[in-house]
């Protein structure tokens, strides 16, 4: 009988084209994601005479530098913006590269765009120019994101030299309480295992407590595998993840469909299979997270309060977190419920999916944003801001004193303009409170979509199930 | 891409854990393509104090570290965005080696890809050498990759570790382009047999 396998080897095996002896392995991409921040790889082709191998297996959308006041490509101000949008559309047209551009029904962030097309798929090997390509894991793929260089390489091959990671399992049993998102899971995750945790690993989330997550909540999770330092995060497939792919445009359909779900029936990891490392946590213990320094792995509990540098392990340590309390703004020892804010910002590719929209519209209505602070929503994609529109999920908003804006990157990482102002305090759902990220001097607390609607409304962090109770 | 084979510079030290390659290279700067000059976004706002001007305290405005072409961090240097610009405003700031006791790991990929070698060093060895270097502003380091050594300040030597085929990469100059060229008969024999499972 054969050796046990993970989820990861027999997607690494079934795409391995061949490998070297020093351990080097070419894998072949099942599919390849571009966006508008990949313009250098085009240029890297055209001095090499090059051109891509299997245009066919790439699709393009822009979204970091859309615009999001507005739909048509004139409209983004900046010209070096604007230019990127545009070359996008001249390098896929030039290549017969399917582009989901501005105002096709399908555009949206890429790692939103493509489990939503079904062009993400169990079994499959997904790169894309972008570190949190390990979303499209959450369907039982391997994805990973890949340098520019390296985005050139796929495009002239179809191919990748790559060593094969370690592998990690984070099991998490138990039962998740109300207001317990993949976001939390992840921060939580993150809190336990650090920022470089699974660094050098593709992390397999397994346990009751991941099961019992929705597909968008899976997404999400899988999001922020990179924040752990891990090259890809995945969930196997399970019937969850067959009812979200089932009829969507590029999902098998007939009589492949059935054969597809037989195939991915075989992906899931084998009793016994060996995890190079395991981590474990309990689901029951997770509560509503909130970052409060400058690496997702500086979250708490929203009980909690900021820690003090002096109670740190080490010199280094301290030092860190004093630099992280004096750009924050924060004393130690403040609630993190005291803690004012001056923007919310519900979007990215980490948590701007109907439900994440769902669940900030639930807190929303009847609400008012509080006074001084601004707040966006900002869809993941052409298709969720049709389905939030029909639901009416965007006249609660607007109602609330949110704006409704149109579905790009935004916020998360301000390429397109959209920034907070040097030391505005943003409570944000995106996946990275970096120095600098959503803006110079911009503070960055990462939280939940219902966190961040909660902290809109009432203008300070506040745990979302005691708003809920009223 | 430039080969690597030794390398021997002043040394400088950020130590710090956890620098993302936002700091290393501000998002706003990412529209900008390879031929300029990505030495001017180098820590770019990392190095300006808030109410504009340079920092004189960060360490890559210090007199003595000007003519630093190592950098070394602490752990989890270059985490984050998967951003090659990153590699780029360090490579054209002179910069062919970093020594951190661990890297994201997207970085470091995209460094033995533009002749920018990472080297990871145990976190003792990584803190012995930051002392050195503070105690002795503009002291150098040598490193050799053929031999897989690191020449502390004070002669230390430590070795790393690094994987075969960065390394034949680095020190030969090569691409991954040149090399895989030599395979497109294999790439195509499994594109037949895989696409018959994989319909598009």
């Amino acid at each position: 009988m054969d050796a046990p396998r993970t989820l990861f080897e027999k997607i690494w095996s079934r795409h391995r084209v061949l490998e070297r002896e020093d351990g080097q392995t070419l894998l072949y991409v099942g599919r390849h994601l571009l966006h508008d921040g990949g313009a250098t790889a085009f240029d890297v082709l055209r001095r090499r005479g090059l051109k891509p191998w299997a245009p066919e297996r790439i699709f393009a959308t822009p979204d970091h530098y859309v615009s999001t006041a507005g739909r048509r490509v004139e409209e983004i101000e900046d010209p070096r913006h604007r230019e990127m949008v545009e070359k996008l559309a001249r390098n896929t047209a030039e290549h017969g590269i399917r582009r989901f551009g501005l105002g096709d029904p399908n555009q949206g962030i890429v790692h939103v765009v493509g489990p939503e097309t079904g062009l993400s798929q169990p079994g499959l090997l997904m790169v894309c120019g972008d570190s949190h390509t390990s979303t499209h894991g959450a369907l039982g793929a391997l994805a990973f994101g890949i340098g520019s260089t390296e985005v050139a390489h796929v495009l002239a091959t179809q191919t990748l030299w790559q060593r094969k990671p370690r592998t990690m399992r984070i099991t998490v049993e138990g039962r998740l309480g109300p207001q317990v998102t993949g976001k939390d899971v992840i921060l939580a995750i993150i809190a336990r295992i650090g920022a470089a945790g699974a660094t050098g690993h593709a992390i397999e989330y397994a346990g009751s407590a991941i099961r019992s997550l929705s597909m968008e909540g899976r997404l999400t999770l899988c999001n922020m595998s990179i924040e752990a330092g891990g090259r890809a995060g995945m969930v196997a497939p399970d019937e969850t993840t067959y009812a979200y792919l089932e009829g969507r445009p590029y999902s098998p359909r007939g009589a492949d469909w059935e054969a597809a779900v037989t195939r991915w029936r075989e992906l899931p990891s084998d009793a016994g299979a060996a995890f190079d490392t395991e981590v474990t946590l309990d689901g029951d213990a997770i509560q509503p997270m909130v970052t409060w320094g400058n690496s997702p792995e500086d979250a708490l509990p929203i009980d909690g309060a900021i820690p003090d540098p002096e109670t740190a392990p080490d010199a280094e340590r301290r030092a860190q977190m004093r630099r992280m309390l004096d750009y924050m703004g924060l004393a130690p020892g403040t609630r993190l419920t005291d803690i004012a804010i001056d923007r919310a910002f519900i979007g990215s590719c980490t948590n701007s999916r109907i439900e994440d929209l769902r669940a900030a519209a639930a807190v929303a209505a009847g609400r008012k944003v509080a006074p001084g602070v601004t707040a966006w929503v900002v869809p993941g994609s052409e298709p969720v801001k049709r389905q939030a529109e029909a639901e009416g999920l965007h006249e609660v908003f607007r109602a609330a004193g949110f704006a409704w804006r149109e579905p790009g990157c935004s916020m998360c990482l301000g390429t397109n303009g959209d920034i907070a102002a040097p030391g505005e305090r943003v409570a944000s759902t995106s996946n990275r409170n970096f120095v600098g990220r959503q803006g110079p001097g911009a503070r960055t607390h990462l939280l939940s979509p219902a966190m961040a609607a909660a902290a809109a409304v009432t203008g300070r962090f506040t745990d979302v199930r005691r708003l809920l109770e009223g | 891409m430039e080969a690597f084979r030794q390398f021997d510079a002043v040394a400088v030290p950020l130590p710090q854990p956890n620098i993302d390659t936002d700091r290393i290279i501000p998002a706003r700067f990412l529209s900008r393509p390879r031929e300029v000059d990505h030495a001017q976004f180098l820590f770019h706002d990392a190095r300006r104090l808030p109410e504009g001007g340079q920092d004189p305290d960060f360490p890559l405005n210090r007199p003595a570290w000007q003519p630093a072409r190592i950098i070394v961090a602490g752990r989890n240097f270059a985490c984050g965005s998967s951003r090659e610009s990153a590699v780029w405003a360090l490579f054209d700031a002179g910069f062919r080696c970093a020594i951190a006791p661990s890297f994201g790991d997207i970085f470091r990929n995209n460094g033995t890809k533009n002749g920018l070698l990472p080297v990871v060093l145990p976190a003792e060895a990584v803190d012995a050498i930051m002392a050195m270097l503070e105690a002795g502003p503009g002291a150098r380091i040598a490193v050799d990759l053929p031999a897989q050594t690191v020449t502390a300040p004070d002669g230390t030597v430590h070795g790393f570790e690094i994987d075969p085929f960065a390394k034949h990469c680095l020190l030969e100059g090569l691409d991954d382009f040149g090399l895989t060229a030599g395979y497109e008969e294999e790439i195509a024999a499994f594109e037949r047999r895989y696409g018959r499972e994989n319909r598009l």
